[in-house]
């Protein structure tokens, strides 16, 4: 119903869509394009991604969630994160009121295309205060070297 | 008179940094009000509540994460701090809050009672 709204010409949703996309392209960040499988926010942790000389790192601000629970596999080049989180309000109390309830619950899927040049042998993820770091180190033949001249 | 002071707002105003303001539930049961706010990359340290009067202000700090040389490929989060206030009522007892910070979570709980007075809140270790 929503979707229909907003794709309704000249409706007050649509005019309001319109000015978000108009903010969004004044102030996003130069330079830095969206990924094809980028999430809406609110569904899906939100990612940064980053490079170092001899990795990538993937940071996932997904906060509240059980480590052990936390699912990241690395298949062709598309790392996928998943879990699930579960609502923090109590279930059961008749008397308890909710009046704002804003935090994502429930399962999530975030897939980020890596490199070409990564090497899906060397992974490493750590979850420290909410965020999951996964770093993916570059294959050896990427990384930068110093080459003697004889 | 009025208008200095209103530059003066003005200029108040600009001197806080930009912030995105955290995903919040908000709750209420027989004894008091809980509030979970997420912010995710906020370390303890890095998290600051105050009380004044009636206003309740979260704010925290996201940690920087810079290894050696990190060069930014695509990022979503781009503001890296978090604000939110909220008005209290009075039958709430501020001296008495508990903020619990977890996985970047954090979680507060603000009691019922008579008295309100303007003091800091300790974190408790998550």
């Amino acid at each position: 119903m929503y979707e229909s709204f907003l794709n309704y010409p000249n409706s007050l949703f649509g005019q309001f869509e319109r000015l978000r996309r108009e903010l969004d392209e004044a102030f996003a960040a130069p330079g830095l394009a969206s990924s094809i499988r980028s999430a809406a926010p609110g569904t899906a942790p939100a990612v940064n991604v980053g490079r170092t000389p001899t990795s990538v790192e993937v940071y996932a601000f997904a906060p509240g969630l059980n480590a052990e629970k936390i699912d990241v596999t690395l298949d062709r080049g598309v790392l996928r994160i998943s879990g699930e989180r579960d609502s923090g309000i109590p279930t059961g109390d008749a008397k308890l009121q909710v009046y704002t309830r804003e935090r994502g619950t429930g399962r999530f899927t975030r897939a980020i295309t890596l490199p070409d040049d990564v090497d899906p042998a060397r992974v490493s993820a750590s979850y420290r205060d909410g965020v999951l770091q996964v770093s993916i180190a570059l294959r050896e033949s990427a990384q930068p070297r110093r080459i003697t001249v004889q | 008179m009025s208008d200095s002071h209103q530059t003066e707002r003005a200029g108040a105003a600009q001197e806080l940094p930009r912030a995105v303001l955290p995903n919040v539930d908000v709750f209420e049961d027989a004894s008091g009000i809980t509030v979970l706010a997420d912010m995710p990359g906020v370390r303890k340290d890095q998290l600051e509540l105050k009380v004044e009067g009636d206003a309740l202000l979260i704010e925290g700090t996201v940690q920087p994460f810079t290894p050696d040389g990190l060069e930014a490929l695509y990022a979503e989060v781009r503001v890296p701090r978090y604000r939110r206030s909220f008005t209290l009522s009075r039958e709430l007892d501020t001296t008495r809050i508990e903020a619990n910070l977890k996985d970047g979570v954090l979680a507060l709980r603000i009691p019922k009672q008579e008295h309100a007075q303007p003091r800091r809140i300790t974190v408790n270790a998550g």
